[in-house]
C-alpha cells in the first residue's frame, strides 16, 4: 500500500496523518514494524509528541518495532564525488534494503515511512534523478515484500513545476492521498486542517470522503 | 513493557532552577525553553519568544530595510544578557554593522503611561483573563540586564562594552565562494551549545543577513544554498541556540523560496506600506505612524503537533516616540468615520497591546 501525505501550504503540516498511522501502526498488530526515516524533525520531537499521544516511542524502539533512521545531517556527496561513486540513491536504499529483508524473514509487516520527501530532494543537492530513483527502490519494496510505503510532501514548491516529476511520480505510485488545508472557512483553535482523501483504482481517482481534524 | 528501563515517565516534573539563575531563558510548553526576540510585542505574539533549537526565517522585503529592525533588536538583546552571538553578512566588514545596535531604552516613564493607560481599558477587555492566556512576566522594570525581554532605543547605539568581549564572531560570506566556511564556523558555534549537557548554562544566537543577497558567490547556487540552511537547521534542532535568517524571497525562484519557508520552524515577513495611500489610510487606524506591516507565517511547533493559532497575523510595525519598535494588530477604521463604532479604535488607545481587532 502507497500512501502520500501533501500539504499545500507552508502554514499546514500534514505530520497529523503521519503519527496517526505511525499510532496505528503500533496497535493494529504486535507484529507490525516501522521504519522511519527522519529528515525533518529529530527523534525527541517524535518521543515528545507521541508520549502525549499515549505511546512510549524508545520502549517501542527497545524493542525493534520502531526503527528510527536519523537522516537529520545525511547530504549527498558533492557533484565531483559523486560521479565516482556507485550512487548516494543506491546507498541509502541498500540501507533500508538490509533493514527490510531482516524484518522479513521474522514474517513482520513493515511500513516505511519518510516524513519530508523536500528535505530528501535537498539531501540529495537537487538530483531529481537520485530521488526518484530511491523512490522506485521503494516502491519495488510494496511488491516484493508487501511493505506500505508513507510519504509526506508539499505540493506548493513544485507548482511552478520545478522538480515536479518527484511529485507527479509519487502520485501516480500512490494507492491513496491525503491532502491537507487550512479550513476553507478560515483559523480555528478547535479544529486545525480539513482533509480531502483520494483512493486510486485502476488509475481513476474518486475522492473518498473528507474529513477536519484537530491536534489536540 | 519496558519496566526495566528507570525512564522518567512523561508526569515528571524536572523542577530546574535554570531560568531563575538565567533571566535570559523562559520555560516554554512541551519541554522547550524561550529565548526573547528583543522585541516584547513579538514575543508576545509567539507565545514567549523564540524555541530554542528553532531556525527562525524572515522573508525580507527589496523595497525596505525592516527586516534589519528585528534583526538588531535581537543580535542586541542577546549581547545584553551575554548570550554568544555569530554573527554573518554580505558586508565586508560585519563588525560595523554591531555599532548599529540599539541600546536598552534607559527611561521607562514612556512605558508607564502606557501602562497605567492600560487599566483604564482592563474594564473594558477584563473578560480576555478567562481565555486562559498565559501570564508572560515581561517588562519587569528590574533593571536592564536582568530582565528576560528589554525595551531597545533604536536612537541610541549599544554601549561597545556589550560587543567588545569574546562572546560576539562576526562573518564575512562576501568573498566566499560558497557556504562551507560558514557552515563549518555555524558548526563550531553550536557545538558549544550542545543539548547533551544536562542543565543549559547560556543559550547561543546566530544571525545571518540577508542570506541569498546577489552579492555572495553563491548566491545563483539554489540547491548549495537549500543544503546549508537544511543543516544548519539540523545542527540547530540539537543545540540550545536560535538561528535567524534573513533571506529576499523575490530574488529567488519560487520553488527555493517556497522550500526554504518550509525549512523554516518560525517563518516572518515584513512588508512595507506606500506611502500616502488614500485607500489604505481610510482602512486602518493609525495609518500614517506604520513603517511597515510584519506577518507571522508560522510558528515553531518543537514536541507538539498542536499548532498555534493566532487570533491576528499581521501587525503593523510603529516606531513609538520613534525610538521603541512596536508592533500592533491592524484595527479598521470605523467606516463613516464617526464615533461610537464598536469596531474601530483610535489611534491614541491602541498602545502596545493587542486591542479590537476585526474578528468574528
Amino acid at each position: 500500500m502507497r500512501l502520500k501525505c501533501d500539504n499545500g501550504r507552508v502554514d499546514t503540516s500534514s505530520a497529523l496523518v503521519l503519527h496517526h498511522i505511525l499510532k496505528r501502526s503500533f496497535s493494529s498488530s504486535p507484529s507490525s514494524v516501522v521504519l522511519f526515516l527522519a529528515f525533518s524533525q529529530p527523534f525527541s520531537h517524535y518521543d515528545r509528541v507521541f508520549r502525549k499521544l499515549g505511546c512510549n516511542l524508545a520502549a517501542q524502539r527497545d524493542n525493534d518495532r520502531f526503527l528510527f533512521l536519523d537522516m537529520l545531517m545525511l547530504q549527498c556527496p558533492g557533484e565531483k564525488i559523486r560521479e565516482t561513486q556507485s550512487g548516494w540513491a543506491a546507498s541509502v536504499f541498500e540501507q533500508i534494503e538490509r533493514v527490510i529483508t531482516a524484518l522479513h524473514e521474522d514474517k513482520k509487516f513493515i511500513s516505511i515511512i519518510i516524513d519530508d520527501i523536500s528535505f530528501l530532494e535537498v539531501a540529495a543537492n537537487g538530483s531529481s534523478s537520485d530521488v526518484l530513483n530511491l523512490l522506485h527502490y521503494c516502491h519495488t519494496l510494496t511488491s516484493e515484500y508487501g511493505c506500505a510505503f508513507i510519504a509526506l510532501g508539499h505540493k506548493d514548491i513544485y507548482l511552478n513545476g520545478d522538480n515536479a516529476a518527484i511529485i507527479l511520480e509519487m502520485e501516480y505510485y500512490a494507492d491513496i492521498l491525503v491532502r491537507a488545508e487550512p479550513l476553507s472557512t478560515g483559523l480555528a483553535k478547535d479544529v486545525h486542517e480539513q482533509r480531502a482523501f483520494s483512493r486510486f483504482q485502476k488509475g481513476e481517482g474518486e475522492p473518498l470522503r473528507g474529513g477536519a481534524e484537530s491536534s489536540n | 513493557m519496558a519496566a526495566t528501563r528507570a525512564r522518567v515517565s512523561s508526569f515528571s516534573r524536572n523542577v530546574s532552577t535554570e531560568t531563575s539563575q538565567n533571566p535570559g531563558l523562559k520555560h516554554g510548553p512541551n519541554g522547550t525553553m524561550f529565548i526573547s526576540s528583543g522585541i516584547p510585542d513579538l514575543d508576545k505574539i509567539l507565545g514567549g519568544g523564540f524555541s530554542l533549537g528553532s531556525l527562525v526565517m524572515v522573508m525580507e522585503d527589496a523595497e525596505a530595510p525592516h527586516h534589519m529592525l528585528l534583526l538588531r533588536n535581537f543580535m542586541s538583546q542577546g549581547l545584553v544578557q551575554k548570550q554568544p552571538l555569530l554573527y554573518a553578512s554580505a558586508s565586508r566588514d560585519p563588525k560595523r554593522f554591531l555599532g548599529t545596535l540599539p541600546s536598552l531604552a534607559s527611561l521607562k516613564g514612556d512605558k508607564s503611561s502606557d501602562l497605567s493607560h492600560e487599566k483604564d481599558l482592563r474594564i473594558a477587555w477584563q473578560y480576555k483573563k478567562y481565555f486562559g492566556e498565559p501570564q508572560l512576566n515581561l517588562n519587569t522594570n528590574n533593571g536592564g540586564q536582568h530582565d528576560y525581554c528589554n525595551d531597545f532605543d533604536l536612537r541610541k547605539p549599544l554601549d561597545r562594552q556589550f560587543f567588545s568581549g569574546s562572546n560576539v564572531d562576526c562573518v564575512s560570506i562576501n568573498d566566499s565562494p560558497n557556504l562551507t566556511a560558514l557552515q563549518d564556523r555555524c558548526a563550531g558555534f553550536l557545538a558549544k551549545f550542545s543539548r547533551n549537557e544536562g542543565c543549559i548554562r547560556t543559550a547561543g544566537r546566530i544571525a545571518i543577513q540577508s542570506f541569498c543577497s546577489p552579492q555572495c558567490k553563491y548566491s545563483n547556487e539554489e540547491w548549495h544554498m537549500l543544503s546549508f540552511i537544511r543543516s544548519l537547521k539540523g545542527m540547530a534542532r540539537t543545540s540550545n541556540a536560535v538561528v535567524v535568517v534573513t533571506f529576499p524571497p523575490s530574488l529567488l525562484s519560487p520553488s527555493c523560496s517556497k522550500r526554504l519557508q518550509h525549512m523554516a520552524d518560525t517563518l516572518l515577513s515584513v512588508k512595507t506600506i506606500p506611502d500616502e495611500d488614500k485607500e489604505l489610510a481610510k482602512l486602518l487606524t493609525g495609518y500614517q505612524d506604520m513603517i511597515g506591516l510584519l506577518n507571522v507565517h508560522k510558528i515553531a511547533r518543537l514536541n507538539t503537533q498542536v499548532p498555534v493559532i493566532l487570533e491576528a497575523t499581521t501587525f503593523s510595525l510603529k516606531l513609538h516616540k520613534r525610538r521603541f519598535l512596536v508592533l500592533e494588530c491592524l484595527n479598521q477604521a470605523p467606516v463613516d468615520g464617526s464615533s461610537g463604532s464598536s469596531y474601530g479604535t483610535s489611534g491614541g488607545c491602541s498602545g502596545s497591546t493587542k486591542t479590537g481587532s476585526l474578528d468574528f
